[in-house]
C-alpha cells in the first residue's frame, strides 16, 4: 500500500509539473463536441437527442487520445527497465499510472461533461446519469488504453495503431454509458445501466493490470 | 505457471514434426472439403425446398452461416494457440496463431458481404443495424487490430507474444461485446426479423447447411495448415530439414 | 552469491551473438565484458538483468533457476543502464526518492549525502532538464552510493562523465569489491582498480561470425 502510495505520489507530482497535459482532453473534448452542431444542425431537439452519444463519443476520444503517453516517458527515459528489475510489483505500478490517467482524463471531464450537456440541451434530468455514467464508465476506458498503450509503447508509430486495437473494445462501454444517458434523459430508471457500467469496471479492474504487466514486459524486453 | 502435459503435446512443439505430420493431414482435408463442399453447395442450391417467405434468396445462408460460424471460431482459435504459446513458450502455437488472423479476417469479410447480399433483397437495404452484422463487423475491426499490431514489430518473436495478448484481451471482450450490441439492437429496433433465427428449419434445409459448416471447417483447415507450413519453413529455414525439404522439392 | 550463465544462445537479426557461451561471477570479482560495437555487450548485460527475452539457455542465481528466485534477485542486484531512468521533470532529490522505493537495497546513506558525493549537492531541487548531459548521468550514478546491493550491472558507467567523475566512480567501484560486491560492466575506459585483477570477456572471441 505504502508503494502504491508513492507510485501514485510521483505519478501525479509528474502530471503536476506538465499541467499542460491536464487542459488538453479536455479543450479535445470540447472541441470534438462542437464539431457535431457546427456540422449537423443547431436545432435543439436534434441536439438533446443525440447529446448522449456524442458527448460520450467525444469523452472515449479525448480518453483515448491521452491514454498513447500513459507509459512513454517511462518506456523512452529507462524507467521502465528499472521498474522491470525491481522487486516490489509492476501491478501496482501500473494500477498507480492507470488511476493517475483517469483523474486527468475521465474525471475531469466527468466534472465539465455538464457544461457540454447544457450546450447540447441535454434535459436537466439527464445531468446526474451524464456525470456517473462518465465516472462509472471512463475507468475501463483507461484501463483497456493503457493494454493498447502498453502493447505499443516500444513501436514509433504508436498513435493510430493504439486506436486500432483499442476503440474495438470500448464499443460496449459506449453503448452502456450512452444508454444510461439516454435513459437518465427520459427520466427513467438507471441502475441496471449503472450496474453493467460496474460489472465490466470490476471485470476490468481485475484483468487489465495482469495483461498490462504482460505487455509491458514483452515491450521492454523485445 | 507450467503444466505438464502429455509426450504428443510436446512433440507438436517440434517444428519439424508438426511440418511433417500437416504434410500427412493435408490430402486427407483437402479429399474431405471438396467432398463436403460440393455436396452441400449442390444440395443447398439445387435440392433444398425454397423458403416460403424468402424465396430463393434464403439460399444464401448456406455460405453465409458457415462463415459466420467460422470467423467466431477462428478467433477463438488464434486467441487459445497464442496462449499455449505464451504459457509453455511453444513457437509452433505462436505461427498458427498468426495464420489464423488473415484467414478469419476473410472470413468475417465473406460473412458481412453475404450478410449485405442477402439484406438486400429482404431489408431493401445493404446494410442495416442489425445486431449480428453489428458483431460481425465489429469481430472484424478486432481481427483487424490484431494483424496491425503483428505487423508493426520488427522482431518475430515479440509480435508473436503481444499479439497473443491482444487476441486473449479480444477473446475476454467477445461475449461483453456480443451482449451490449444485442442490447443496443433491442433498445433501438425492436421487432425486426432476424436473418438466421427461424424456427423450426425442416431437415432438407439444416442437413446440407450442415455439411457446408463441415466443410467449411475442412477448407479453412486446409488454408490454415498450407499457410502455417510455410511460414514454418520462412522461421526454420536456416536448419537442416527445411534444407532437404526444399531439395527434394527441387527434385 | 553467484550469477551464471550456462549454454547460452543468443542471435539478433540473424546473427549469432552467443552460442553456448557461459559466465559465472562470484563474489568480489570485476567482469569486464568487452567487444566492438554490435559485439552483444549490452544484449548480454539485459539478459543477466531479465530485461530480455530473446536467448535459450540457463541463468543461475545462486544455483537456482533466476526464474524461481527473481524477487531475490532483484533485491540483491543493481542495474544502471544506457538510460539512467531519470525524470527530466523531476528533481534530482525526487528522481532518487522514487528509486529508493522502487529499489530497497538503496539505503545506505541519506539521499542529501549520494547527491553531495556525486557533486550535486545545491542542484537537488532543481529540475533534471535544466542539468547538463554529464549532471544527469550523475544522478542515475547516485544510486550507487546508496546501493546496498552486491552485484552491480553496470552499461557504460563512465559515459558523458568527466575525468573527476571517472576517477570517482572508480574508486566506488574498488571499495564496493573490496567490501565483497561484484561487478559486471561495459565500457571502453581503461579501468584500473588497486590490488585487484578484472577479469575481462572478450565478446569479439567468443562470437561465431
Amino acid at each position: 500500500m505504502n508503494f502504491f502510495m508513492s507510485a501514485l505520489k510521483r505519478d501525479l507530482l509528474l502530471v503536476f509539473r506538465h499541467r499542460n497535459d491536464i487542459i488538453n482532453p479536455l479543450a479535445f473534448f470540447l472541441m470534438v463536441a462542437v464539431l457535431f452542431p457546427l456540422g449537423v444542425s443547431p436545432d435543439p431537439t436534434f441536439l438533446s437527442e443525440v447529446a448522449p452519444g456524442v458527448i460520450w463519443v467525444a469523452a472515449l476520444l479525448a480518453c483515448l487520445l491521452s491514454v498513447d503517453g500513459i507509459f512513454r516517458t517511462d518506456y523512452e527515459d529507462g524507467s521502465l527497465e528499472q521498474m522491470l528489475v525491481s522487486s516490489e510489483s509492476l501491478y501496482l505500478v501500473v494500477l498507480a499510472k492507470v488511476l493517475t490517467h483517469w483523474l486527468v482524463s475521465g474525471f475531469c471531464l466527468a466534472i465539465i461533461s455538464p457544461l457540454v450537456a447544457m450546450m447540447f440541451f441535454l434535459p436537466e434530468q439527464g445531468y446526474f446519469s451524464l456525470v456517473v455514467s462518465l465516472l462509472l464508465g471512463t475507468p475501463t476506458l483507461s484501463l483497456m488504453g493503457a493494454i493498447g498503450a502498453a502493447l505499443t509503447v516500444a513501436l514509433r508509430k504508436g498513435g493510430v495503431l493504439i486506436s486500432l486495437l483499442v476503440l474495438p473494445l470500448y464499443i460496449p462501454v459506449l453503448i452502456f454509458g450512452a444508454g444510461t444517458v439516454q435513459a437518465g434523459a427520459m427520466g427513467l430508471g438507471i441502475q441496471g445501466y449503472l450496474a453493467l457500467l460496474a460489472a465490466i469496471l470490476v471485470l476490468s479492474l481485475m484483468l487489465a493490470p495482469f495483461a498490462i504487466s504482460a505487455a509491458l514486459k514483452i515491450s521492454v524486453r523485445s | 505457471m507450467k503444466i505438464k502435459m502429455p509426450r504428443w503435446f510436446y512433440q507438436l512443439a517440434s517444428p519439424r514434426w508438426f511440418y511433417e505430420i500437416t504434410g500427412k493431414l493435408l490430402p486427407w482435408f483437402t479429399v474431405a472439403a471438396v467432398l463436403l463442399l460440393v455436396t452441400g453447395t449442390v444440395w443447398g442450391l439445387v435440392f433444398a425446398p425454397a423458403d416460403y417467405q424468402q424465396g430463393n434468396s434464403f439460399r444464401i445462408i448456406y455460405i453465409h452461416v458457415p462463415s459466420s460460424i467460422l470467423a467466431q471460431s477462428y478467433y477463438m482459435m488464434m486467441a487459445i494457440a497464442g496462449a499455449v504459446g505464451l504459457i509453455w513458450k511453444m513457437k509452433i502455437a505462436h505461427v498458427v496463431a498468426g495464420a489464423c488472423a488473415p484467414i478469419g479476417a476473410s472470413i468475417a469479410v465473406m460473412s458481412l458481404a453475404t450478410g449485405a447480399i442477402w439484406g438486400k433483397p429482404t431489408w431493401g437495404a445493404w446494410w442495416v443495424w442489425d445486431a449480428r452484422l453489428t458483431a460481425m463487423l465489429v469481430l472484424l475491426f478486432l481481427y483487424i487490430g490484431v494483424i496491425a499490431l503483428n505487423s508493426a514489430f520488427e522482431n518475430k518473436a515479440s509480435s508473436d507474444k503481444a499479439t497473443a495478448i491482444l487476441s486473449l484481451v479480444g477473446l475476454v471482450n467477445i461475449p461483453i461485446i456480443k451482449y451490449s450490441v444485442e442490447w443496443w439492437n433491442t433498445l433501438h429496433q425492436p421487432a425486426t426479423f432476424t436473418l438466421t433465427e427461424k424456427p423450426a428449419m425442416p431437415p432438407e434445409m439444416w442437413i446440407p447447411l450442415l455439411i457446408m459448416v463441415l466443410g467449411f471447417y475442412c477448407f479453412f483447415a486446409v488454408i490454415l495448415m498450407s499457410r502455417a507450413r510455410i511460414e514454418v519453413l520462412e522461421r526454420e529455414k536456416r536448419s537442416e530439414w527445411v534444407t532437404k525439404v526444399v531439395q527434394e522439392y527441387g527434385k | 552469491m553467484t550469477l551464471e550463465v550456462k549454454n547460452l544462445f543468443c542471435e539478433r537479426d540473424e546473427r549469432v551473438l552467443f552460442s553456448s557461451f557461459a559466465l559465472k561471477i562470484d563474489t568480489a570479482e570485476v567482469v569486464q565484458i568487452i567487444g566492438q560495437n554490435g559485439s552483444g555487450k549490452t544484449t548480454l548485460l539485459r539478459i543477466l538483468c531479465g530485461l530480455s527475452d530473446a536467448y535459450t539457455g540457463d541463468l543461475l542465481w545462486k544455483g537456482q533457476a533466476l526464474e524461481e528466485v527473481r524477487d531475490d534477485y532483484y533485491q540483491s542486484m543493481l542495474y544502471v543502464g544506457h538510460l539512467a531512468g531519470v525524470k527530466a521533470s523531476l528533481t534530482p532529490e525526487e528522481n532518487l526518492q522514487w528509486m529508493s522505493q522502487l529499489d530497497k537495497s538503496l539505503n545506505k546513506c541519506t539521499i542529501m549525502q549520494a547527491l553531495k558525493q556525486v557533486g550535486l549537492y545545491g542542484f537537488e531541487d532543481v529540475p533534471c532538464h535544466s542539468l547538463s548531459a554529464g549532471q544527469q548521468r550523475r544522478v542515475g550514478l547516485a544510486r550507487l552510493y546508496l546501493s546496498n546491493a552486491p552485484l552491480w550491472i553496470l552499461d557504460e558507467p563512465f559515459t558523458a562523465l568527466d575525468k573527476k567523475g571517472v576517477s570517482e566512480k572508480e574508486a566506488l567501484i574498488a571499495a564496493h569489491v573490496h567490501a565483497g560486491g561484484s561487478v559486471i560492466l561495459t565500457t571502453h575506459h581503461d579501468l584500473s582498480i588497486p590490488n585487484k585483477t578484472i577479469r575481462p570477456v572478450n565478446l569479439d572471441e567468443v562470437a561465431i561470425r
